[in-house]
């Protein structure tokens, strides 16, 4: 608001916005003006306070997250920025312009070139495949059907589903349909993406990966976003600024790491603390077979021509029934080669082995001294996988 | 005890007066309505009439051939149209044509009003509340009870019968449509509004085309509910296997009342498993 005249590159600015839900709301305003409670207020009036008198400015090609417990308004906020909720009191300006006072022909251009939302569970169209979806927005407005079959095609192609678009929902897989939201949304071309927890409902492994995703598309087209989400480690990661949000007001807006340093209250920093604990990834989620497998029976030379075929350094040598024996690095396997040493002296039998059931944080130190992937075991000491270094630091970002 | 003869009141004489006085003074408009669906049942009757009768069994072979599942496609095609078959057998191919001409009417009419209804029912708070009772009330009042008022507004014959048996048939579609509407999922409809949908593009191209099966329910339900009136409609005149049930009845000839009755079955197991095919197949798709 004071920063408004600074900064010339705000797209979106929410001023005062409240919204009340239920009859009675002039009474409701008048308990509110005299400092009663959303719990009291509910009580006599019967009116619900979803979000209490909240401000704030997106700037352009800047993702925005807005974090919050599950009834703290988030999803209410997302829903007035494209007029889906029409606020009770409170004004938003997109690019100056008060969305609130656009009259129905207005809105609904608004919806169809500036503003795109993509939703918690996907609010795809089932009777509809891949590509009619992604094509939906561009037919709303008219847009040619080989026109729009192009456009939609190219969204496909850039969320990574190149080969299904002619699938039907039904076939895909969670994150897969998400793609397809997005790539719907991004079809229209819009200004601001809107997106309402678009990954809370996919398990941790897709979600990371559909994070990445957004990330290198907005790198790709710039766009301004406004995220929703519980999860206090995606607002981080994902935005630019995150506002946190409870009981309908908004606590504090930062940048993540002004946030991490100067959280404003107990509140905001219990939520930070609970972003470390929240974290527990095991092992077994991100290890992966070894490319190079060498039965101790095979020789160096399988094992040299592995290592080479795969273009890796080590390879881990088994037993029967899978049994783990060691790892094999490439230069003891030269060794073996010119006659230096024996096969068996080679293969390193003593390095640090994990289970999958162990927690990817115990594995820090271990990870960060070993020279190779760390070969998982069960309790019987056969294989089951391996984890690289690099997949446990990047469990931790 | 009884109950007390002082607080009795007779609403029988009213509703008697009522009837009377839209029968002397709104004689033009049943005119018109009575000569409208007069000319729709020659058109149709017209229609079902050129139909050889051995392209029809053709026509419910192909049918059934098409939206019978793989494994029965054969044998379904067969005993449908066998049993088509049967019904000219025993003598009552001409009887089946009148009955058909009567229930395609009242359908095309259900279909007609109640469609745009049950749009209506879903969006509107307040046209749910005007309509919900009254299409109870359509659903549980005795058909006797209208034919009264029918033949006397529109006379003996198949006219009335239509009117009658729309009345019975039209709640299924109505209800079906505007609840396939309602159950649309929340965001899916969100998000069309979202990206600029009008209502009309709303209608269009998400909600019916959603709510589909559960429309096709409703009318595989509407023709059921008609067929089944076939015999109470031939009370007032309506031609054809009902008014056979109904000699059958009056005459005590038991054979001539099943003859009729299983080719009125004949008819109602052959429509209601194509229909029924019609409304799976778009669900899957």
């Amino acid at each position: 608001m004071n920063d408004l005249n600074e900064q010339n590159d705000v797209i979106l600015h929410v001023e005062n916005l409240s919204m009340l839900f239920g009859s009675r709301k002039t009474q409701a305003r008048e308990m509110m003006a005299q400092g009663a409670s959303k719990d009291e207020i509910l009580e006599k009036t019967e009116v619900t306070v979803a979000v209490d008198d909240i401000s704030f400015s997106v700037e352009q090609g800047k993702i925005f997250s807005l974090i919050g417990l599950s009834g703290s308004g988030k999803s209410t906020v997302v829903r007035c920025l494209n007029m889906l909720l029409t606020p009770t009191s409170g004004k938003i300006f997109y690019r100056g312009e008060d969305i609130s006072a656009y009259s129905a022909d207005e809105l609904r251009e608004y919806r169809r070139n500036k503003v795109s939302m993509v939703f918690q569970s996907f609010g795809l169209i089932s009777h509809r495949n891949v590509l009619e979806n992604v094509a939906f927005g561009l037919e709303l407005r008219g847009v040619k059907k080989e026109e729009r079959i192009e456009k939609a095609m190219e969204m496909v192609n850039m969320v990574g589903l190149s080969g299904w678009e002619n699938k039907e929902i039904t076939d895909l897989s969670g994150g897969m349909r998400q793609r397809v939201g997005i790539a719907r949304a991004l079809a229209n071309d819009p200004d601001i993406l809107l997106m309402d927890e678009p990954f809370s409902a996919l398990d941790p492994l897709v979600r990371r990966e559909m994070q990445f995703e957004m990330l290198s598309i907005q790198e790709k087209l710039n766009k301004t976003i406004i995220f929703i989400t519980h999860d206090i480690n995606e607002a981080f990661k994902l935005g630019n600024k995150v506002a946190i949000m409870r009981d309908g007001r908004i606590i504090q807006t930062d940048t993540p790491e002004d946030m991490t340093n100067n959280p404003k209250d107990e509140y905001v920093r219990e939520f930070i603390d609970s972003a470390d604990k929240s974290q527990i990834y095991y092992v077994k989620s991100y290890m992966q077979m070894p490319d190079c497998l060498i039965h101790v029976r095979e020789g160096v030379q399988r094992a040299l021509r592995q290592m080479r075929n795969h273009g890796v350094s080590s390879a881990y040598i088994i037993g029967d029934g899978m049994r783990y024996v060691g790892v094999l690095p490439l230069e003891a396997a030269f060794q073996v080669r010119a006659g230096e040493i024996t096969f068996q002296d080679a293969i390193m039998k003593d390095l640090e082995t994990t289970t999958e059931d162990t927690q990817i944080s115990d594995l820090m130190p271990m990870a960060a001294n070993a020279k190779y992937p760390i070969a998982v075991l069960d309790d019987e000491k056969r294989l089951k996988g391996i984890i690289s270094k690099a997949a446990v630091l990047t469990s931790l970002i | 005890m009884h109950f007390p003869k002082d607080l009795f009141i007779n609403i029988k004489k009213p509703i008697d007066n009522a009837i009377e006085y839209m029968v002397r003074n709104w004689g033009p408009i049943f005119d018109a309505i009575s000569d409208g669906l007069r000319t729709m049942l020659f058109y149709i009757r017209s229609a079902v009439e050129i139909i050889p009768w051995w392209l029809l069994i053709a026509l419910v072979f192909f049918a059934a051939y098409k939206t019978s599942k793989t494994s029965k496609k054969l044998s379904s095609a067969i005993l449908y149209s066998a049993l088509l078959f049967f019904i000219g057998l025993i003598g009552l191919w001409d009887m089946m044509n009148a009955t058909l001409t009567i229930i395609i009417a009242s359908v095309i009419i259900s279909l007609l009003l109640g469609f745009p209804l049950g749009l209506l029912v879903a969006q509107s708070k307040r046209a749910n509340v005007i309509v919900r009772p009254v299409l109870d009330t359509m659903q549980t009042m005795p058909s006797f009870v209208y034919l009264i008022p029918a033949v006397m507004l529109l006379g003996l014959g198949n006219v009335p019968a239509v009117v009658a048996t729309t009345i019975y048939a039209m709640p299924p579609i109505v209800r079906m449509t505007s609840h396939g509407i309602q159950q649309v999922d929340a965001e899916v409809v969100e998000a069309s509004k979202s990206f600029g949908a009008t209502r009309f593009q709303m209608l269009t191209k998400v909600l019916i085309p959603q709510a589909l099966p559960t429309i096709m329910t409703g009318v595989n339900q509407t023709i059921m509910m008609a067929i089944s009136m076939v015999v109470t409609s031939s009370m007032i005149g309506a031609t054809g296997l009902g008014s056979e049930v109904l000699k059958g009845i009056n005459r005590l000839e038991s054979g001539r009342g099943f003859a009729a009755g299983t080719a009125i079955v004949i008819i109602a197991i052959i429509i209601d498993r194509l229909t029924q095919s019609l409304g799976m197949r778009k669900e899957k798709a």
